[in-house]
C-alpha cells in the first residue's frame, strides 16, 4: 500500500472506530439528550469514514471496497489512533476522549482544505463544520463537568489524566505522513499541535482542569501496533459480516 | 475520473427540458422534512445528458452521517424514471453542501412548519418560528435528525427544533 493510501486509511481508521465506540452508548446514555448527541456524532464519523474507506480502497487499487476494508481486516491492520479504541468508561471519560479527539480533528481539516487529493480536501470541507460543532458539544461538557461539583471535578481530572497521554501520538510524524506532506496530499502531525494546544489550553482553563505535562509514554495505533483494546472492539463489529459474508440489509 | 470523462461526452440539457426537470425534482421530499423538496434542500448540483440519452444526476450529501443521503438519491432517480427518464446518480462532494444553500423558499417553508432555519451565527440563538420571540434558549445540541438542534422559546415556552448551521 503506498503511503498516500495508508495516510487516507488512518484517518478513515481513526473515524471508524471513534464512531463505533460512540455507538456503544445508543441506549445507554446518563440522558436522553446526551443518547443523541453521542449517537449523531459517530454518525457523522461514520458518514466521512465511509468516503475515505472507499478512497482508500480505490487508492489500493486491489479492489477492496468500504466494506472490506471495514469488516474483513485484523487488528495489526488497523491504523487508528490509540486514543479512539480507549473504553468508553463512564461519561466523562467518553467526552473526555471526545474532547481530544475534536480539538485534533478540527485542526487536521482546517490543514487539509488545501489537499492536493480533491476526496480528502472535500471531506475535510465538510468535516471542518462538523468538527466544529463535535467541539462545542464535548467542550462544553468538559466545561460544565470539570467546573461543576466536587465529584465531578475530581472524576473528569482523572480522565484527562489517563487519556492525555495518548494525545502525544496525534503529533508524532512518521514516514507515511512525511510523503503524504511532501506530496502536498497530507500535513504534518507536528504542525497540528499548536492549534491543539490552544483549543485544549482554553476549555481546560475554563473548566478549571490543569493541562497533564507531557509523558514519554508513546502509543503507535497508527502503525498497527495496538492497545489491548481494539481487538474486542472489532471482533463485535465484524461478527456479523464474517458469520454471513456479503451479508445487506 | 469516470465522472470527468462523462462531462466530456455529456452536455447540459436544454432550457425547457431542464424545466421539466426541476418540475419533477420540485415534488421529490426530503425524506425526514418532508415540506422541503430535494430542490429546497440544495443538494441537486448538475443535471447531464449524454449521447445515449442517459441523463446524469449531481448529488450532494448533506450531513456526512445523515441517514437520509441514501432515501434521497433514491426517490430522485425514482421519481426521474417514473417520468420515463434513464437517469443515473453521482456524488458531487466538493464543493461541500452547507446549510446556507438550502433555498430563500426552503427557509420560509421549514419556518411556517416549525423549524428555526438556520443563517444565525451557529452560537446565536434564533427566533422563536411559533411566535417570533428572539428570548430563546437551547436544550440539546443534536435533535431527532442529524439536520436539527432542540432549543425552548422562553416567551411562548414551546419547544422547538432548529435546523443546524453547518
Amino acid at each position: 500500500m503506498t503511503p498516500h493510501a495508508r495516510y487516507v486509511l488512518r484517518l478513515a481508521d481513526s473515524n471508524l472506530v471513534l464512531a463505533q465506540r460512540l455507538g456503544e452508548w445508543a441506549g445507554h446514555a446518563p440522558a436522553l439528550e446526551e443518547d443523541l448527541g453521542l449517537a449523531n456524532v459517530s454518525l457523522d464519523l461514520l458518514g466521512q469514514a465511509r468516503i475515505l474507506l472507499a478512497h482508500a480502497g480505490q487508492l489500493e487499487g486491489r479492489g477492496r471496497g468500504e466494506d472490506e476494508l471495514a469488516y474483513l481486516r485484523e487488528e495489526s491492520e488497523y491504523y487508528n489512533l490509540t486514543l479512539v479504541e480507549q473504553p468508553n468508561g463512564d461519561f466523562g471519560d467518553t467526552i473526555m476522549r471526545q474532547f481530544l479527539f475534536d480539538a485534533w480533528q478540527l485542526g487536521l481539516y482546517e490543514a487539509l482544505l488545501g489537499s492536493s487529493d480533491a476526496t480528502l480536501a472535500a471531506v475535510a470541507a465538510k468535516g471542518r463544520g462538523e468538527a466544529a460543532y463535535h467541539l462545542r458539544y464535548s467542550g462544553g461538557w468538559v466545561e460544565r463537568l470539570g467546573d461543576g461539583t466536587a465529584e465531578s471535578h475530581a472524576r473528569v481530572a482523572a480522565s484527562l489524566a489517563r487519556l492525555w497521554p495518548y494525545t502525544q501520538e496525534l503529533f508524532v510524524d512518521d514516514d507515511v505522513e512525511r510523503a503524504a506532506s511532501e506530496a502536498g496530499i497530507g500535513v504534518l502531525p507536528s504542525a497540528l499541535e499548536g492549534a491543539f494546544a490552544a483549543r485544549t489550553g482554553e476549555t481546560l482553563a475554563r473548566a478549571t482542569l490543569a493541562r497533564p505535562a507531557k509523558t514519554a509514554f508513546q502509543w503507535y495505533g497508527k502503525q498497527g501496533r495496538h492497545s489491548e483494546h481494539l481487538g474486542y472492539l472489532l471482533a463485535e463489529m465484524q461478527s456479523l459480516h464474517r458469520a454471513h459474508p456479503g451479508a445487506t440489509w | 475520473m469516470a465522472v470527468a470523462a462523462r462531462a466530456r461526452a455529456a452536455t447540459t440539457p436544454p432550457p425547457e427540458l431542464l424545466a421539466r426537470l426541476r418540475g419533477i425534482l420540485a415534488q421529490v421530499a426530503d425524506p425526514e422534512i418532508p415540506v422541503l423538496s430535494v430542490l429546497d434542500l440544495g443538494v441537486i448540483r448538475h443535471f447531464l445528458l449524454g449521447p445515449d440519452g442517459k441523463l446524469e444526476v449531481g448529488i450532494s450529501p448533506t450531513y456526512s452521517g445523515c441517514p437520509a443521503n441514501a432515501v434521497i438519491k433514491t426517490d430522485v432517480l425514482r421519481a426521474l424514471c417514473a417520468a420515463g427518464f434513464d437517469a443515473v446518480a453521482v456524488d458531487v462532494l466538493a464543493p461541500a453542501w452547507s446549510s446556507d444553500w438550502l433555498s430563500e423558499e426552503g427557509r420560509r417553508k421549514l419556518e411556517a412548519y416549525g423549524i428555526a432555519p438556520p443563517g444565525a451565527p451557529s452560537d446565536a440563538r434564533p427566533a422563536c418560528p411559533r411566535c417570533g420571540s428572539a428570548s430563546t434558549s437551547r436544550t440539546s445540541e443534536f435533535g431527532s435528525t442529524p439536520c436539527k438542534a432542540l432549543y425552548r422559546c422562553d416567551a411562548c415556552l414551546e419547544p422547538f427544533d432548529y435546523f443546524k448551521c453547518i
